[in-house]
């Protein structure tokens, strides 16, 4: 949560510095943005090599584990290819980008405004953002409506840590696990699905 | 693009090479919410500079949420269909 509210600085801080004039203009071109996301995919990279879990879950489990997040991805999809085709400000392969974030808006708001557009970045950022959100609000919901595994699908890469006590409080602490594999099989995903998707289908 | 790709793989390798590093891994795991934390600023910076951007937030945040309740929904509805089928049968 702490990480977050950086976050929210972070953005907000150069939202303000990019009105005021004396913004430096070495920034402007792109450049520094694309050698800090060179580093940032190779550091994400190194967390998800060097993370025991995600290692032991798929020895352990193998393809049963596949079994949720792959629910959240074709389901997400499922439902954003036909509402995308009533939008006019995005196509739908540019819509499928942005749902592919499944919550992480940080990397997938950032990795969309480098390769693609700082228009369709900011739409993954608050798509993203938006996501955890109606996930922390309406956990309790979800369960009544559908069912103990709903409040982890709508988390997506989120239901490793930030969504995670509201998980275990609306669908039971049995559901900790399912939860915890969930988010983590996502978060390393998201890159590589938001990339191969702008790459193909945009 | 691939570049993108390329890069974090090279990154899965080191990490699986040092992952009985602790103190590498957690340097590299700070360095990222750091690295996050440099981005978001320049998404920011160059979002505050465009105003055509800056005009258009209310509609670009109404977008937003139409595909973000759309995603929800719809892993939902599919969890609830596996819910029936597959993990209640299972216990």
């Amino acid at each position: 949560m702490k990480t977050s509210l950086y976050i929210l600085i972070a953005f907000v801080l150069g939202l303000l510095f990019g009105q005021t004039a004396l913004s430096p203009g070495f920034l402007i071109n792109g450049e520094p943005a694309k050698y800090t996301l060179y580093v940032l995919m190779l550091l994400v990279g190194i967390s998800i090599g060097a993370d025991h879990r995600s290692l032991n879950l798929i020895r352990e489990q193998g393809f049963r584990l596949m079994v949720l997040p792959l629910v959240t991805i074709v389901g997400t999809f499922a439902a954003i290819i036909p509402v995308s085709a009533l939008l006019t400000d995005v196509s739908t392969g540019e819509s499928l980008a942005v749902g592919a974030g499944f919550g992480y808006y940080s990397l997938s708001g950032i990795i969309i405004t480098r390769i693609h557009s700082e228009t369709l970045g900011i739409i993954a950022l608050l798509a993203n953002v938006i996501r955890e959100i109606i996930t922390l609000v309406f956990a309790p919901v979800m369960v009544v409506w559908f069912g103990k595994l709903a409040p982890i699908t709508a988390a997506g890469a989120t239901s490793m840590d930030t969504t995670l006590p509201v998980i275990t409080a609306a669908s039971g602490r049995e559901f900790s696990v399912i939860a915890l594999a969930h988010g983590i099989i996502l978060t390393i995903i998201v890159p590589v699905l938001v990339t191969t998707i702008l790459m193909f289908f945009v | 693009m691939i570049e993108i790709l390329l890069i974090m793989s090279a990154g899965i390798l080191i990490g699986y090479l040092i992952r009985s590093n602790g103190r590498l891994i957690r340097l590299a795991d700070r360095m990222v919410i750091i690295t996050i934390l440099v981005l978001l600023f320049f998404m920011g910076f160059t979002i505050g500079r465009d105003p055509l951007i800056m005009g258009s937030l209310p509609q670009l945040g109404l977008t937003a949420l139409i595909l973000s309740v759309a995603g929800v929904t719809g892993s939902m509805l599919l969890a609830l269909l596996v819910w029936k089928l597959y993990f209640r049968k299972n216990r």
